[in-house]
């Protein structure tokens, strides 16, 4: 696949059969590759931003997380960045704003939780909810 | 490793067991199949030569036609070579999948019994399923008798594998007509048959784990285009590909293939132009015009797609008038063959006269009499130079005679 944007290519420099490649060189060990780290072609969904119409976006507070991965393990779109099992953020670019990963989270108060996208993130930090009395 | 199975210099095959053999041959590594009459015992004799250790590959039994295709090009995307076969009512309802093959460049082997689609439901030969994939993106290969449908199987996969190609490939053959009717068929021994075709080379294939790929992409307004710009392309350049490849088989077996199939087309006044049995019969109707010293001719088509446009217009170009044979119900038109026929002509410059026949709908038979009767229309066409008879007839039918135009 041409460097140039998909978009670009006249009809001759297309691959045939509507194949769009992963990776610009083969990859052996891609599981032991974080996400920053692989050779992603630019015809990897990775590539694109699909954030753009989310309306609420899930804010992470490190002092509350207790690292159970739940959020990893659900987020439908690979948006949570966690690194050696330690969650470390939130890939804003392609997370869509579902919601998943704070129906999820299983903390006290919970450590990943929707605001709009507007909300400047220091802004809903400072206003996270005190612990539930039982 | 399979069986070699040892055949005899001319074994008596019918249509189906011609091309059951060439599949056999081509030791393919995935048929995904649901059988339909006329096609059933293609698959069925395919299926019996694997349960006997003939064949290496994998038979998937899927629950109906479009999982039949659909299993094919997933097998074919993941990098198997790949086939199946259907008839009529299966055939329509592969069709979906039909355009996913092609427009993957998946280079599947399907080989269709042509036969009448429903409503009236009928289990006999016509062109309506070939007619209704025609637009499909395939390389359509037509056979005549059963020779040929074990010939055009065998060069379906090195034709649609050629890296310069890579698209799917049709056999079609007549249903009962050649599939169930038994003749002398002269095969290639098996490694001979293999040696000829190859072995499979997988393009982006995806069980190449180390460079992942996504086949079939969504691609809305931004290349579809172009994309189908490409494969139309390169089905329309595939004519190099089969050319080379009918002219290794020439020199394998002796048996010489061309896009058109000409019978004494060389100095003939008046041709039929037909698809399917009927070009064998239309062979015999011109053999007695010429006795009676009509110069009459038949131009079959070999290869429907990519069409041959500029070989119909040069096979065409002193025949004074032409009836285009139309196999199929018309559905409120004109048949293909006569449009496209028309089409070519009309570019060449010449006018010849050109009528549309409708014959043989869900396997009416068609005899040499009403070839002949044909013939002598034609013949009174060419001598007064115009047009005589309805631009659009029915041949065979019961009833009051039905024409158009």
């Amino acid at each position: 696949m041409s460097s140039k944007d998909i978009k670009e290519l006249g009809w001759d420099e297309l691959v045939p059969g509507a194949c769009l490649f992963s990776f610009t060189e083969p990859v052996e060990n891609v599981v032991d590759l974080t996400m920053d780290e692989r050779p992603y072609a630019p015809t990897n969904s990775h590539e694109a931003s699909v954030g753009d119409w989310r309306v609420e976006k899930p804010v992470y507070n490190r002092d509350l997380c207790i690292d159970c991965q739940f959020c990893w393990i659900f987020c439908p779109d690979i948006s949570i960045i966690s690194r050696d099992k330690k969650m470390i953020g939130i890939d804003y670019d392609h997370c869509k704003g579902c919601g998943i990963c704070v129906e999820v989270c299983p903390t006290n108060p919970k450590s990943l939780l929707m605001f709009p996208e507007q909300t400047d993130n220091e802004e809903a930090l400072a206003s996270w909810p005190e612990k539930e009395k039982k | 490793m399979a069986e070699k199975m040892q055949l005899n210099e001319v074994e008596v095959w019918d249509g189906n067991m011609a091309a059951a053999q060439a599949l056999r041959q081509a030791q393919i590594d995935v048929v995904a199949a649901y059988p339909i009459t006329p096609s059933t015992p293609i698959v069925q004799n395919y299926s019996k030569f694997l349960a006997d250790g003939y064949v290496d590959g994998e038979f998937i039994m899927v629950e109906s036609e479009h999982g039949a295709m659909s299993g094919c090009v997933g097998a074919a995307a993941a990098g198997g070579r790949v086939a199946t076969a259907t008839s009529s009512q299966g055939f329509a309802l592969m069709i979906e999948v039909l355009y996913q093959a092609s427009g993957m460049r998946l280079p599947i082997v399907l080989t269709v019994v042509n036969r009448a689609l429903a409503a009236p439901l009928n289990v006999n030969g016509d062109h309506s399923d070939m007619y209704l994939g025609r637009d499909a993106g395939w390389i359509n290969l037509c056979s005549y008798n059963p020779q040929e449908a074990y010939d055009m199987t065998l060069m379906a996969f090195k034709i649609g594998e050629d890296l310069n190609v890579r698209l799917p490939v049709m056999v079609h053959q007549d249903g009962f007509l050649c599939s169930h009717t038994a003749q002398n068929v002269r095969p290639l021994q098996d490694e001979e048959a293999y040696g000829f075709i190859g072995e499979y080379k997988p393009v982006n294939s995806m069980l190449d784990v180390a460079n992942p790929v996504t086949h079939g992409v969504q691609t809305e307004e931004d290349w579809h285009f172009e994309h189908k710009a490409r494969q139309h392309n390169d089905l329309m350049n595939s004519v190099s590909t089969i050319k080379k490849v009918f002219a290794e088989f020439e020199k394998l077996t002796g048996r010489k293939y061309d896009l058109l199939h000409k019978y004494k087309m060389d100095d003939a006044e008046v041709a039929i132009v037909a698809l399917g049995t009927t070009v064998e019969s239309a062979e015999i109707a011109a053999d007695r015009m010429r006795e009676k010293g009509v110069k009459a001719g038949v131009l079959g088509i070999r290869v429907l797609r990519p069409f041959p446009f500029k070989e119909i217009q040069e096979a065409l170009k002193n025949v004074k008038a032409i009836a285009a044979m139309d196999r199929s119900a018309p559905g409120g038109t004109f048949g293909m063959l006569f449009n496209e026929i028309g089409a070519a002509m009309l570019q060449s410059g010449k006018t010849p006269v050109l009528l549309n026949y409708i014959y043989g709908l869900g396997g009416r038979d068609t005899t040499i009499a009403h070839l002949t009767d044909i013939y002598e229309q034609l013949d009174r066409c060419a001598k007064s130079g115009k047009s005589e008879y309805p631009l659009q007839q029915f041949i065979g039918l019961r009833g009051p005679k039905l024409s158009f135009y």
